[in-house]
């Protein structure tokens, strides 16, 4: 089992003919099939695109609504540049695509203001943006994780940090534990899919044994995500986790990177996260190199 | 991006929010006409640098019993002493370190009679994905602190982007703020128009403390803090226009020309790091095996090698740097690329310091054969893990 995408997920490609677009998917094909099944342009519909790789063709549609209707496909990835990247993720809403991934980076942030007020009242989840999006082994990748990392396995991982996400994959695989599903929320402060939605899926899918939760500074999402694990566990509901916060070191009141992380005053700063998620019962690695091992050490009691 | 007080008020003098006329300088020589210019007889000079604290702080070259960076005058002749003792000297201040900001511009204004000092900013709120107002009665001090000590103070509205401030809204926050009257009258044109202004400028925060009740029972915005969001910019030529880069980081300025993530810190380990989660982890571990990063540097996904290159050169530029680390899990970003990236600065500006490289992901083994084909000194390392112990061993030796 996984959580959000499986084998038999259809994905579009919304920016498919850009160099972005047609590199992430040509891999995204190669990766066990995954199920490619069109691309979006408003001036190329009716045109086909070809993978530079293995020659495979992909029709091209104006727009959301008939690709989806012409496909059936049920997911959408969007690598289009960040000034159109709100309003694409806003068609795919309106065209009711039940989950949409943004893998875009630099979106204003009063783009996504706007965006959330869509999403709020729609049917459809958001991954991203500003995300690597989420793999499941050996079935389906959609975004930008690099696949030969993976290796089916028992643990579920949720990140805030692309690749941070990547860390972790990596050392569960080394670990000989692999994975059910990786996902990459995002760092932007705006976005579609938080912490808790994704370890609600993980607590819920019976192949995830254990899970690895990665936050970093700034935000309360960890703090807000680890009450959730302290009331979910009262009800009986709990797995081994083991996880990570980024920022430890950042200097206050600076922003590091993107929109990702800013620490003010006390408040999202990295001890108050690590002291929430420990109360919560998660083992919390002080290297970002120990996420595997730490992990291990849970597993074995 | 942030910037001065004075253009802050500006710009919401243009949305309709009342400001005291005031007039900015940059030389000693144009404080009398600048004074001249107000109806007076109070008036206030304000050294406007980019950090907070302003009042409270003390300039350098000055005595300890000297006044600080804003300063009341009762006449102009005290505005020219007050531009004479400020302009071009260094204040220290809560937020600015040790090394203190030299003060270029002055801004002098109009005097206010204050009745109440209020505390309102604007920010997205990011647990709703909105635009909120922060708003408390106690304004004009550290608002970190009243969070701290007296949280039932501090009040938050979000605004619904669909609707804008409503009178349901405006009547909340004044409310919070106790305000009647003029004011709340003043209160029915002055919150609209602010979060008129930041969404329309794309900001990422704006802080008005104090917003001050008049004794003649009026609101006026006695100081403005206001900082841009860096995604936005493209669509804004007029707040560009506005940046300092006198009080930005030289090397800060040059990443922010290639869209480079950096921050400068005082370590002296130089980092280049793909993802700012990965970024901060390379910091932590670093700190972790005793010693300190002298930047933060997350080159981001999509950079071409020229880009890469570029951060390299802003890293190897810093006269604090002992030694480099370089770590890449590349999904986006592609190995070969800053494998690429890397030696060709390293063949433009040489490289004189030990650099430990560390590859994973998407191409790695492509990248991996391009520094080994380069002949370059380069430590490669297996995982994060190593990566940091190499580096840190390697400046120590």
């Amino acid at each position: 089992m996984s959580i959000l995408v499986n084998k038999d997920t259809k994905i579009l490609v919304q920016g498919l003919t850009g160099k972005t677009g047609t590199f992430h998917t040509e891999q995204a094909l190669a990766y066990y099939g995954t199920k490619m099944v069109g691309g979006i342009h408003p001036k190329k519909g009716g045109e086909t695109w070809s993978s530079g790789v293995d020659g495979t063709a992909l029709p091209i549609f104006a727009s959301v609504a008939e690709a989806k209707e012409r496909t059936g496909a049920d997911a959408t990835v969007i690598y289009v540049p960040p000034a159109g990247a709100a309003d694409a993720i806003i068609e795919a809403i309106e065209a009711e695509v039940p989950f949409i991934t943004c893998i875009t980076e630099g979106i204003p942030v009063m783009d996504m203001v706007r965006v959330k007020a869509k999403l709020d009242k729609s049917k459809s989840r958001l991954l991203g943006p500003n995300c690597p999006g989420v793999l499941t082994p050996e079935e389906c990748k959609i975004g930008i994780m690099p696949g030969s990392i993976f290796r089916k396995g028992s643990v579920g991982i949720v990140s805030r940090s692309g690749t941070l996400t990547y860390e972790a994959v990596f050392q569960t695989s080394n670990e000989g534990l692999g994975q059910t599903t990786a996902v990459g929320i995002g760092g932007d402060p705006v976005k579609g899919t938080e912490f808790i939605d994704m370890l609600e899926m993980f607590l819920a899918d019976e192949a995830t044994q254990s899970i690895i939760m990665i936050g970093e500074i700034g935000g309360s999402a960890e703090e807000d995500a680890a009450q959730f694990l302290i009331d979910e566990a009262k009800k009986g509901r709990k797995k081994p986790m083991a996880g990570f916060i980024a920022g430890r070191t950042a200097p206050k009141g600076r922003t590091m990177g993107h929109a990702g992380a800013v620490v003010s005053g006390g408040k999202g700063d990295a001890e108050s996260k690590i002291a929430a998620m420990e109360a919560a019962g998660i083992k919390v690695s002080p290297s970002p190199a120990r996420l595997g091992k730490t992990l291990v050490e849970v597993l074995k009691g | 991006m942030n910037i001065h007080e004075y253009q802050a008020k500006a710009l919401l003098k243009g949305y309709g929010a009342p400001v005291a006329e005031g007039v900015a300088i940059l030389k000693v020589e144009e404080a009398e006409a600048a004074a001249k210019q107000l109806p007076g007889p109070l008036y206030v000079v304000k050294s406007q640098i980019h950090a907070g604290g302003r009042g409270k702080g003390k300039f350098k070259e000055l005595g300890p019993d000297a006044k600080g960076g804003v300063r009341l005058a009762k006449s102009i002749e005290e505005v020219v002493a007050h531009a004479k003792d400020m302009l071009g000297n260094t204040l220290v201040t809560a937020q600015t370190g040790e090394a203190g900001k030299q003060v270029n511009r002055l801004y002098i204004e109009d005097g206010a009679d204050i009745d109440r000092e209020l505390y309102c900013s604007l920010l997205v709120d990011r647990s709703v994905g909105q635009v909120a107002f922060v708003v408390s009665t106690e304004g004009g001090m550290d608002i970190e602190a009243v969070a701290h000590d007296t949280p039932e103070k501090i009040h938050t509205i979000a605004i619904d982007p669909e609707t804008g401030v409503t009178a349901d809204d405006v009547a909340k926050i004044s409310k919070a703020l106790e305000l009647s009257g003029a004011a709340a009258e003043d209160a029915k044109s002055l919150f609209p128009a602010l979060y008129k202004a930041f969404g329309e400028k794309d900001m990422a925060l704006l802080e008005v403390n104090p917003l001050i009740v008049m004794k003649d029972g009026h609101l006026r915005v006695l100081d403005a803090k206001m900082s841009f969001d860096g995604n936005a910019l493209f669509r804004h030529d007029d707040v560009k226009a506005l940046r300092d880069e006198t009080e930005e980081d030289s090397k800060e300025i040059e990443a922010s020309k290639w869209d480079l993530a950096y921050v400068a810190l005082d370590g002296n380990i130089g980092c280049m790091v793909n993802g700012a989660g990965l970024a901060m982890a390379t910091m932590d571990i670093i700190k972790l095996y005793g010693k300190e990063p002298a930047n933060f540097c997350d080159v981001g996904g999509g950079a071409g090698k020229e880009k890469v290159a570029a951060a390299f050169k802003i890293i190897t530029a810093d006269p604090k740097v002992e030694g480099i680390l370089v770590n890449i899990f590349g999904g986006i970003m592609r190995c070969d690329v800053i494998a690429e990236g890397v030696v060709a600065a390293v063949q433009e500006v040489g490289l004189k310091v030990p650099l430990v490289v560390r590859l994973e992901g998407t191409n790695v083994e492509l990248g991996k054969k391009i520094l080994n084909e380069s002949g370059l000194a380069i430590t490669a390392a297996d995982d994060l893990d190593d990566a940091a112990k190499k580096i840190v061993a390697a400046i120590k030796a």
